[in-house]
């Protein structure tokens, strides 16, 4: 164990916490969905990977850079989001919220479907954009800039939707829709659009993810099949009661897969799947879950 | 959380299941027919192919169907147990009932352990638990070298039924595996239609009601995944032997997903519907087996027509014209 030297085990914690940055984005996403919506959107990880696409697009056939991308290919997500919300999830509120996961789940193989016909599952190369390559070294670890920037820029999105949601007027709307939607209706307040506007929000977050993502992993139409499972995962783990808990949880299990990949490095990508297990059996709820 | 998924069977449905309404007979009667011709019919292989993944889905579907359980974890019982079975037969040279039963067990002890946790937890939370447990299972089979990584198991030699019936030939092994499914099919009827079988209906229509009436849920729930999961076992370890081969992809969820749909499209809580749906996307699949990616946005297409236009599936509403329970 004391083999390992610093910078290995530093590189490897950064690796963990830019995991748990996408992990903090996506569950987030997954949560704000589902407290308004009550489905749990299976197509989150095809539209982490279409925001992904969209910036790939974007680069190289309108010649848009990573900058524009990251405001661009969210809005475009999130506006499919929303098209999917009211020609297809709207007719399904009154019904089991089963047939909500089944929905999204076709969606999400459709999706990744027509991507690996047009793009093939190599993977396309995104170039880290000039202002953020390199890196410095600080000492104990060199830090490559872009990565973090990938932490400093999903920490600050979070922050932001979890300001948003707990103390600004939109967010209490929001709050009281979860709680009670046909009272908040009541008093005026537009409720299926605060639905609509949630989830394309939601999906929105999951595309600014996949843009981040893009110059780190390679863009591929696969990337977010797996992901979203781990994503799973981390939701049961943290329980989808509290904002603030899912970034902490999201952040925290990337630590704990970065650390595992030092020291026992064939439980890496199994261990969130075991910290799920333990978690049902002491607190079914999840850390940060309430009872329903 | 007591909406399970809506069912309507039709009011027939409610009516004294304890004798076997003729319609019901029929319809066995008709199967057990299908089954015997079936392979002068269509070539034998992909005929046990449906059987193996009507099995499949049957078991899955007596969890979705008369529990209101959606697992999307059932890959890791058909897959492991396809390892087994495979291995049993090739490494140890066991006879191929031997293979299944020990497939079947390895399916069995695994669907104790998923099913003790994910029943923790209910609805939504129970799916994505079951497809994060399945996708563990799948990164062991990724990585232990007993499965044989990404080559899987092959050449897995289809050896002697109880040593003396030779089932290389591919009409035998046939009649083999029908034999099987008719006793998996059967099996899962008399569950469904036995006392066992009304108490998972009350906790599909309303759990809280069943758990007030004394009735202790979990233990029922823990009963079914178990059967579910062992039954799920048997398909997939037969597979292993018709096909002669295990593989990644037996474990992988695309394979959850896929007995998911078959469930669907042949209508959940039905008795053949499972059947149908595992005979109409083996055929889609066949069919479109050259087209690539295609198949996945056509699985994609179907789930949502299926979720949007025909949730009963086509055995479901075939069951509601005719007003009996099929």
């Amino acid at each position: 164990m004391l083999s390992i030297s610093t910078n290995a085990l530093f590189g490897q914690l950064l690796l963990g916490l830019i995991n748990g940055a996408f992990y903090a984005v996506l569950s987030l996403g997954l949560a704000v969905i589902f407290g308004l919506l009550n489905i749990i959107n299976f197509a989150h990880g095809a539209l982490y990977m279409m925001g992904a696409f969209v910036a790939w697009m974007l680069l190289n056939y309108l010649g848009l850079g990573y900058w524009s991308a990251l405001i661009i290919a969210p809005l475009l997500v999130g506006l499919v989001g929303i098209v999917i919300e009211r020609t297809m999830i709207a007719r399904l509120y009154r019904l089991d919220h089963l047939y909500g996961l089944l929905l999204t789940f076709g969606l999400a193989l459709i999706i990744e479907g027509l991507f690996r016909h047009r793009f093939g599952v190599s993977g396309l190369p995104y170039v880290i954009p000039k202002e953020l390559s390199g890196g410095y070294n600080i000492g104990f670890m060199y830090l490559p800039l872009y990565r973090a920037w990938v932490i400093v820029a999903s920490l600050v999105v979070c922050l932001a939707t979890w300001y948003v949601i707990d103390h600004t007027k939109l967010g209490s709307y929001l709050r009281a829709a979860t709680e009670n939607p046909e009272l908040v209706g009541a008093f005026g307040i537009n409720v299926p659009r605060l639905i609509t506007l949630t989830y394309g929000f939601g999906v929105g977050l999951a595309a600014f993810a996949g843009v981040l993502a893009a110059p780190i992993y390679s863009v591929n139409p696969v990337m977010g099949a797996n992901l979203i499972i781990v994503v799973f995962a981390v939701v049961v783990i943290g329980g989808m009661g509290s904002i603030l808990g899912s970034i902490v949880t999201g952040f925290g299990l990337g630590l704990v897969e970065g650390l595992t990949k030092v020291f026992y490095p064939e439980a890496a990508s199994t261990v969130i799947f075991v910290i799920m297990a333990v978690v049902l059996l002491i607190r079914p709820l999840g850390l940060f879950g309430k009872a329903a | 959380m007591q909406s399970s998924l809506e069912h309507k069977v039709s009011p027939a449905a409610a009516v004294n299941e304890e004798a076997m309404p003729a319609h019901q007979r029929g319809l066995i009667v008709g199967l057990v027919a299908v089954l015997l011709i079936a392979p002068f019919l269509v070539y034998p292989i992909f005929a046990m192919k449906v059987l193996c993944f009507a099995l499949f889905a049957s078991a899955f579907n007596l969890l979705l169907g008369y529990v209101g359980l959606l697992s999307f974890g059932h890959a890791a019982f058909f897959g492991m147990a396809s390892y087994t079975s495979a291995h049993a037969a090739k490494i140890w040279g066991v006879t191929p009932e031997l293979a299944i039963l020990l497939g079947a067990m390895v399916a069995a002890g695994l669907g104790l352990v998923f099913g003790a946790l994910a029943i923790r937890r209910q609805g939504i939370y129970f799916a994505m638990i079951t497809l994060a447990l399945a996708q563990m299972v799948y990164f062991f089979a990724l990585q232990i070298p007993f499965t044989g990584g990404e080559d899987g198991i092959q050449a897995v030699p289809r050896g002697h039924l109880f040593g003396f019936i030779n089932l290389a030939n591919d009409l035998t092994l046939y009649y083999v595996v029908a034999a099987i499914f008719l006793i998996g099919f059967l099996l899962i009827y008399r569950i469904i239609h036995s006392p066992f079988g009304h108490v998972l209906k009350a906790i599909r229509e309303n759990e809280t009601r069943a758990i007030s009436l004394g009735y202790s849920v979990n233990r029922y729930k823990l009963v079914v995944f178990l059967l579910s999961a062992t039954l799920a076992g048997v398909a997939g370890a037969t597979k292993a032997i018709v096909f002669q081969l295990a593989s990644l992809t037996d474990v992988h969820w695309t394979m959850s997903g896929e007995v998911v749909l078959m469930t669907l499209i042949g209508g959940v809580g039905t008795i053949i519907g499972p059947f149908v749906g595992a005979l109409i996307v083996l055929s889609i699949v066949n069919y479109l087996a050259g087209f690539g990616a295609w198949v996945t946005v056509i699985e994609g297409v179907w789930f949502v027509a299926c979720v949007l236009l025909f949730r009963h599936g086509i055995i479901g509403v075939l069951s509601s014209w005719l007003r009996k329970p099929l």
